[in-house]
């Protein structure tokens, strides 16, 4: 660990990549001592173009603060819950980038960046789209921790354990999109995973220098495939 | 010769995750990790599960391919990757992964055509390619002739399957005959003890008839139903099957279309030069009848070695030093991965 932390005048650029919802964000942070600030954010809402909107926004943050790849010193990425496809966008983002630079990268579960940001005091249910009529959800409790999650399912179950845990409101893109089925009252933001809350998640790792997470994805799903059956005859 | 471009090349459109290093036409590393496993008991690749093994492997083995190669990433050149076509998921980890690499490393990035790239990996073995020249490429994924005017630039297809591609029709016929997937190199081993004119089996769009509108086209649907029928009559009677004579005679009936497609390509183009690529013409019969058939027409036939045809990263590298060498210019950063980019199209 650097003596920098412990004098006061630690701060660190980190890059923040998420893409486990329709929007695609990117950021750059300061990991101080005792904050994190946010530097230059890039978020565009776009389910079908996550391989193509990332690394540009990857470099546009970079420029926006003058910086080269070369100045960071961890990676923060959003591990999903997420649809398959779009999820491994961020982070093979952030594994190569972190191979290449020879820095740490941190993994984060996307609804904490949700949920975490968004209690204020009650527990609150934190939800994304699963497409299929499902959503990714998880609860958190009164301090922002996250008490029951990440799963997959119907929105009638997961607003069910939610009240049994005391939510009393839900917040995230898939709360929106099933507001009549969950039947709590929304919390307007944060919409998608908060780049900032990402980085806020992980700013113990960054100040304490710690290894490189496993980035592995938080799929929740097995892939759709069946085994090959017997088969079928082509003579009548 | 130290002063050629260096070049990494990434290939994750199926089931290998693929780097390769080449130096110009210096092949330096080909590091290759396959999901083959994960699929057999699924009897074909499944998309998701290739997509999932793509994102766990590609760090290893271009970690693997760097230390093969004695090189670094700030060496290097260039990056290119397959931006397609292939499979949308598995597309998407490679493209992201380039780019990951090239923001890092400040590298420019060449998204390019799979199918260009089978052409191209042959120079790591023959040298420049003379163009134009007639390219036949097979696998499990696409069966295509194509003229190669200009590799950097653009290609002309000719023809394709109107089905099912070789390599399918080689793993079904293989399950068939209940040998493992994928069965390409099952085939090939159980036909060498077998006759390949034991059992006439048919020639798809070899007919007076159909050669006007399919000239250059395949068709494999119709071989893979007449075997099983044969085979399933040899059942029904309680007969045994003749596995070395049945896999001889597919293969025979494959090879004879697929060479007599290329050759006749070549000499309705007037051109001296074929290439053949992927992982069928790994296949032992079809590189000795190429060159047996080839040799009387005076066409030159190149075909990589076996490990080069299937698919790898050493050919996308290899594509990418003749873009770089060429001139062209490189991708912009927002390229797309195109699960159904056009053979015409080189580089995005
Ligand atoms: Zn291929």
């Amino acid at each position: 660990m650097p003596d920098g932390v412990r004098l006061g005048w630690f701060t660190v650029l980190v890059l923040v990549v998420d893409s486990s919802t329709p929007a695609v964000t990117a950021a750059l942070v300061e990991v101080t001592a005792d904050a994190v600030v946010t530097r230059a954010h890039r978020c565009t809402v776009d389910a079908r173009a996550h391989g193509e909107l990332l690394a540009p926004q990857v470099d546009t943050v970079l420029a926006d603060v003058d910086a080269r790849p070369v100045d960071l010193t961890a990676i923060v990425v959003g591990l999903g819950p997420g649809p398959f496809t779009g999820l491994r966008v961020g982070l093979v983002t952030a594994a190569t980038m972190g191979q290449v630079l020879d820095i740490p990268a941190y993994g984060v579960c996307s609804l904490d960046a949700i949920g975490h940001p968004a209690v204020t005091g009650a527990p609150v249910l934190a939800a994304s789209d699963a497409r299929r009529r499902e959503i990714y959800w998880a609860v958190y409790g009164g301090a922002g921790e996250r008490v029951v999650g990440p799963e997959v399912g119907m929105p009638t179950v997961a607003a069910d354990r939610a009240r049994e845990l005391g939510a009393t409101a839900a917040v995230g893109d898939g709360a929106h999109r099933y507001a009549e089925v969950l039947g709590l009252p929304l919390l307007a933001e944060p919409r998608y995973p908060d780049a900032h809350a990402l980085a806020v998640l992980a700013a113990e790792k960054v100040r304490a220098g710690a290894a490189s997470d496993p980035l592995t994805p938080l799929y929740l799903r097995r892939p759709d495939a069946v085994a090959a059956t017997a088969r079928k005859p082509v003579l009548p | 010769m130290a002063d050629e471009p260096l070049i990494l090349g990434i290939e994750t459109s199926c089931d290998e995750t693929g780097v390769g290093v080449v130096r110009g036409h210096t092949l330096l590393a080909d590091a290759l990790a396959s999901s083959v496993d994960q699929h057999a008991r699924f009897g074909g690749v499944v998309p998701e599960v290739a997509s999932r093994a793509h994102l766990e492997a590609i760090v290893p083995t271009m970690q693997r391919a760097l230390t093969e190669a004695g090189v670094t990433l700030v060496d290097v050149d260039a990056i290119a990757v397959t931006a397609g076509p292939g499979l949308a998921g598995a597309l998407l980890v490679g493209v992201a992964a380039a780019k990951g690499y090239a923001v890092a490393a400040e590298k420019p990035v060449y998204g390019v055509n799979h199918l260009a790239a089978h052409v191209a990996v042959d120079t790591l073995e023959h040298g420049p390619l003379s163009e134009p020249a007639i390219a036949l490429l097979v696998s499990g994924g696409h069966s295509s002739l194509l003229l190669v005017d200009d590799l950097a630039r653009g290609v002309t297809p000719l023809g394709a399957t109107i089905d099912d591609a070789a390599g399918e029709a080689f793993d079904k016929v293989a399950r068939l005959l209940g040998l493992p997937f994928p069965g390409g190199p099952y085939i090939d081993r159980e036909a060498r003890a077998g006759d390949p004119a034991a059992i006439a089996f048919p020639r798809g769009l070899t007919a007076a008839k159909d050669l006007a509108a399919h000239r250059h086209d395949f068709s494999f649907s119709g071989l893979k139903t007449a075997v099983a029928r044969w085979v399933e009559a040899r059942q029904r009677a309680g007969e045994p099957v003749p596995v070395a004579d049945v896999a001889a005679s597919f293969q025979e009936a494959v090879c004879d279309v697929l060479v007599d497609k290329a050759l006749d390509a070549c000499r309705d183009r007037g051109v001296q030069t074929l290439v053949i690529g992927g992982g069928v013409a790994a296949n032992s019969r079809l590189r000795a009848v190429a060159e047996q058939r080839a040799a009387r027409h005076g066409i030159r036939i190149r075909v990589p070695r076996p490990g080069l045809c299937t698919d790898n990263g050493a050919m996308v590298a290899a594509l990418g030093a003749h873009l770089v060498a060429s001139g062209v210019a490189p991708s912009r950063l927002d390229l797309p991965a195109d699960s159904a980019m056009p053979v015409t199209t080189v580089s995005v």
